[in-house]
C-alpha cells in the first residue's frame, strides 16, 4: 500500500510533464483536420443521432420508463454512452499505449506509469468536451418534453460519479497496459470482451427493465459489473436528477481503489521488463 | 567525490526461445505452464560484475566491440535499466544522448516538441523558455521550428534533438554512439559543444567506435568485451590494446578464410574467374609471413610482409617471370612489379621451388589489400595466374588518407607556435616495430592526387576530422592547443 502512495507522489512530480503530453495528445488528435477541436463535439453528437435512430425509432423503447416517448429515450441513451466512450477508448488505448510509446520507455528515463495516466485523462478530457452537448441536449428536451425529468441539485454529485470511474479506468488502463506487454492478445481479447461488457452494462436499457427486475440471476450478474453502478451513477444525478445509490456507488469505489491498487502493483511488479518487451 | 559510482553491477538479460515464449494466453493456459513459460531459457550476461568509478570533470570512454554491453552500461548509469544485482550511484543531473528526439511526436510542432522533449529531460518550462532561441539557433531551424515535425528531414530531426538534449545543461552527459549519423558541418559543432562540456568540468560518458575521437577527448578510456571491462586506463594504451584485441581476431578470420582458398580444392567456377593459365609452372601453395617468419594475415604499416609463393614446373621451363600486384579493395593498384621489370633473367627451371617477395615495409594506410601472383612467359602469356584470391589487412590507429603513407616529418620555425601530439602510446599495434615517422598531429589536406572513384567514398569519414584540425581552421586549432 505504502508503495502505491511512493508512486503517487511520482506521478505528482511529473505533473508538469504529464500535463504537456496531454495538451499534446489533444493538439495531435485533430491537427491537419478541418474541424479541429469542433470534432470533440461533433463524435459524440453523431453517435447520439445514430443510437437515437436505431434504438429510439427503429427498435423503439420498450421500458415503460420512458412510456412512448423517444426523445427521452435518446437522452437517457446518451446519458450512458458518453461515459461508457471514455472509459472504453481508454481502455484500448491503454492496451496499446507502452508499445506505442516505446521508444520513450527504452531510450529516455522516463516513469512509465505516466503513460496510462495520460491516456485515461485525455480521454476525460474527451468526455468533458461532448458533456455540454449533453447538458444542452437535456435543457432542450426539458423545454419541449413535458414528462421530461428537470435539472436538480443532485447534478452536483456528477464530480462523484466521474471520480469513482476516473479510478477505477486508471487501476484497469494500469493493469491491461502492463499485461498487453506480455500478453499481446490482450489487445484483441479487450476490444471484445468491450463490446460483451457494454451490453451487460445497462447503458441502452434502464435496470428497471422488466427482464432484469424478473431475473434474479440478471439482477445479481449485472450488480456484479462495477461499470454498472457508474453509469447508475450517471443516470441518476444526470438523468434522472436523483441521489446516486449511495450503498453502490460507495462499494464500486472501493472496488475502483482496489482495483488501482492491484493493477499499480502489476504494473509496478513488471515495470522492469518494459525496456526489453516492448 | 565520483560523479559516477557503478558497484558491481550485473546486469541479465532474458532470452527466450522462440519454441518455449508464450506469446499468447491460449498457449499459457492450454499447456498449464502459465509460470514455468515465464521461466527464460537462457540468460544473457550484458554485464558481468562491472565496477567503474568515475571522477567528477572526466571525459570518460567507453569502447568495445557490438554487443559487449557498452549501451547496456550506459542504459544502467542513466537509469533506463536497472543492474540484476550491484549498485549505480551518480552526483547530479544526467541526460542521455542514447536516441536522439526519442520522444517527439510527428503532428506537432518542432516548438512544441522541444518544450515536452525538454520537460522530459528534465528542464522547468521557465528554463525551457528562456533557453529555446539558443536551441533553435543550435539546431539551425530558426525558419522550420513551428511546422510539424513529420516534415523535418531525418538530419533536422537529430540536430533538435541534440540541441535540446545538449542544452539541458546537466552534470553528467552519457552519448552513445549517437554523433555518427550527423553531416559534417553539424558534428564538429557538436564536439565542440562537448569540449565545451569538459571546459566547464562537467561528467562525460562516451559511447563510440570512433577509436581517434575516443583517444582525442578522453581523459580515461575503458574497454569491455563480452559484458566484462577488460581495461581501464589512459586512452592511447586501451584503445591500442583493443586493437591488438581486435587483430587477433581479424588474424583467426583470416586464417579461416586462407584455410578455405586451400588451392587445391578451389572451386571450379571461381578459379576459372580468379585463376587462369595453363599450369606448365604451377603455383601450388602461397602464404604470407612477417619479416620473421610468422604467418599471419593482419600488419601494420610500419611492418614488413614476405609473399612466400611454392612453385612447381614438371618439365624444363627457360622462360618464366614472377610477378606480384597488391590492390586496395576498391581495386586500385598500389604496386605492381615482376622479375622482368627489374632485369632478372631466367635461365632455367625445373622440379619444385620457394620465390619469397619480401617487403622491407609496407608503408600502407588502413585497410584490406589484395594480392596478385603470377607466373608467366616474358611476352605474358600465363603460366598461372592467380587474381585476388588472397588477402592482407593493414591495421592502424592513424587516420591518414591516400593509398599509400609516404615517410614523412614534420618541423615548424619558430614562429609557429605548435604542440606535439601526446605521446602516450607505448604500446602499438605491432610493439616489436619503431614507431612510424608521423610526428604531428595537424596534417594539411591530402590532395585527391588519384581522382578514382573509391578515394573520394574514403575520404567521408576522415572529413569532418579534417574540418576540426586543418590549421586553416584557425579557431579549432587555437582551442586545440589551448586543451593539450
Amino acid at each position: 500500500m505504502l508503495k502505491v502512495v511512493e508512486n503517487l507522489k511520482v506521478l505528482y512530480r511529473y505533473r508538469v510533464l504529464i500535463q504537456s503530453l496531454i495538451s499534446r495528445e489533444l493538439k495531435a488528435r485533430y491537427r491537419g483536420t478541418v474541424l479541429g477541436f469542433l470534432w470533440s463535439f461533433i463524435n459524440p453528437l453523431l453517435l447520439m443521432i445514430i443510437y437515437t435512430i436505431v434504438f429510439g425509432f427503429i427498435i423503439g423503447p420498450r421500458d415503460p420508463a420512458f412510456g412512448s416517448n423517444r426523445v427521452l429515450y435518446a437522452l437517457f441513451l446518451f446519458c450512458g454512452v458518453l461515459p461508457w466512450s471514455w472509459f472504453s477508448s481508454s481502455s484500448i488505448e491503454s492496451a496499446n499505449i507502452l508499445m506505442i510509446q516505446g521508444n520513450l520507455i527504452k531510450k529516455v528515463l522516463f516513469p512509465a506509469e505516466i503513460l496510462p495516466v495520460v491516456v485515461v485523462t485525455s480521454n476525460f478530457i474527451h468526455f468533458l468536451f461532448g458533456l455540454p452537448i449533453l447538458l444542452a441536449a437535456k435543457l432542450l428536451i426539458i423545454l419541449f418534453v413535458p414528462q421530461a425529468p428537470p435539472f436538480s441539485l443532485y447534478l452536483a454529485l456528477l464530480p462523484l460519479v466521474m471520480f469513482v470511474q476516473f479510478v477505477f479506468s486508471l487501476g484497469f488502463g494500469f493493469l491491461i497496459s502492463s499485461l498487453t506487454v506480455h500478453f499481446r492478445d490482450i489487445k484483441d481479447i479487450l476490444s471484445n470482451l468491450l463490446t460483451f461488457w457494454f451490453f451487460a452494462t445497462p447503458i441502452i436499457y434502464p435496470m428497471t427493465f422488466p427482464a432484469i427486475q424478473q431475473s434474479n440471476l440478471f439482477r445479481f450478474f449485472l450488480n456484479l459489473n462495477p461499470m454498472t453502478h457508474i453509469i447508475q451513477g450517471y443516470h441518476d444525478t444526470l438523468f434522472a436528477g436523483r441521489p446516486p445509490d449511495w450503498l453502490h456507488l460507495g462499494g464500486t469505489l472501493l472496488f475502483a481503489l482496489l482495483l488501482f491498487w492491484a493493477g499499480h502493483t502489476v504494473f509496478d511488479r513488471l515495470r522492469d521488463s518494459f525496456p526489453e518487451e516492448v | 567525490m565520483y560523479a559516477i559510482d557503478v558497484d558491481n553491477v550485473t546486469r541479465i538479460y532474458q532470452k527466450y526461445s522462440a519454441r518455449h515464449r508464450f506469446q499468447t494466453f491460449k498457449s499459457a493456459l492450454l499447456k498449464g505452464d502459465f509460470l514455468r513459460a515465464l521461466r527464460p531459457d537462457e540468460l544473457v550476461m550484458a554485464l558481468d560484475g562491472v565496477s567503474l568509478k568515475i571522477e567528477k570533470g572526466q571525459t570518460f570512454g567507453i569502447i568495445g566491440e557490438n554487443g559487449s554491453g557498452k549501451s547496456t552500461l550506459l542504459k544502467v548509469v542513466a537509469g533506463i535499466a536497472k543492474p540484476s544485482s550491484g549498485r549505480v550511484r551518480t552526483q547530479g543531473k544526467v541526460s542521455a544522448l542514447i536516441e536522439l528526439g526519442a520522444g517527439f511526436h510527428p503532428e506537432i510542432t518542432g516548438r512544441e516538441n522541444v518544450t515536452i522533449n525538454g520537460i522530459m529531460l528534465g528542464l522547468s518550462k521557465k528554463e525551457i523558455h528562456q533557453k529555446f532561441d539558443e536551441i533553435v539557433r543550435f539546431a539551425e531551424l530558426e525558419e522550420f521550428i513551428d511546422a510539424p515535425v513529420k516534415t523535418y528531414s531525418s538530419g533536422m530531426y537529430m540536430r533538435l534533438g541534440f540541441s535540446v538534449a545538449i542544452n539541458v545543461n546537466p552534470d553528467i552527459l552519457l552519448i552513445d554512439e549517437v554523433l555518427a549519423v550527423g553531416d559534417a558541418s553539424f558534428v564538429p559543432k557538436c564536439l565542440d559543444r562537448i569540449d565545451d562540456f569538459r571546459r566547464r568540468k562537467k561528467t562525460i560518458l562516451f559511447v563510440s567506435h570512433d577509436l581517434p575521437t575516443v583517444a582525442k577527448i578522453c581523459d580515461k578510456v575503458a574497454w569491455m568485451k563480452g559484458g566484462k571491462l577488460m581495461m581501464v586506463g589512459e586512452p592511447k594504451r586501451v584503445v591500442d590494446a583493443y586493437l591488438q584485441d581486435v587483430t587477433v581476431k581479424q588474424e583467426e578470420k583470416f586464417e579461416e578464410r586462407s584455410k578455405a582458398i586451400d588451392l587445391e580444392q578451389k572451386f571450379e567456377e571461381e578459379r576459372r574467374e580468379n585463376r587462369w593459365g595453363d599450369r606448365a609452372v604451377e603455383i601450388k601453395k602461397v602464404r604470407l609471413l612477417s619479416l620473421k617468419g610468422v604467418e599471419k594475415h593482419v600488419f601494420a604499416p610500419e611492418e614488413g610482409m614476405v609473399v612466400e609463393m611454392e612453385v612447381e614446373s614438371p618439365a624444363l621451363v627457360k622462360d618464366f617471370v614472377f610477378g606480384v600486384g597488391v590492390f586496395n579493395s576498391q581495386g586500385v593498384a598500389c604496386y605492381g612489379t615482376n622479375t622482368s621489370l627489374e632485369d632478372y633473367v631466367p635461365v632455367s627451371f625445373r622440379g619444385r621451388g620457394i620465390v619469397a617477395f619480401r617487403i622491407g615495409r609496407l608503408g600502407l594506410i588502413n585497410g584490406t589489400y589484395y594480392l596478385d601472383l603470377a607466373v608467366h612467359k616474358k611476352d605474358g602469356y600465363p603460366f598461372d595466374y592467380l587474381r585476388n584470391l588472397y588477402s592482407f589487412l593493414v591495421s592502424s590507429t592513424d587516420r591518414d588518407e591516400g593509398i599509400a603513407r609516404l615517410p614523412h616529418d614534420w618541423s615548424f620555425s619558430p614562429k609557429i607556435r605548435i604542440r606535439p601530439p601526446k605521446t602516450g602510446g607505448k604500446a602499438r599495434v605491432n610493439p616489436s616495430t619503431p614507431r612510424h615517422e608521423c610526428r604531428g598531429l595537424l596534417r594539411v589536406n591530402p590532395e585527391p592526387r588519384f581522382s578514382s572513384p573509391p578515394l573520394k567514398a574514403g575520404l567521408s569519414v576522415g572529413e569532418r576530422v579534417k574540418k576540426a584540425e586543418t590549421p586553416g581552421n584557425p579557431k579549432n586549432a587555437v582551442k586545440k592547443n589551448k586543451k593539450r
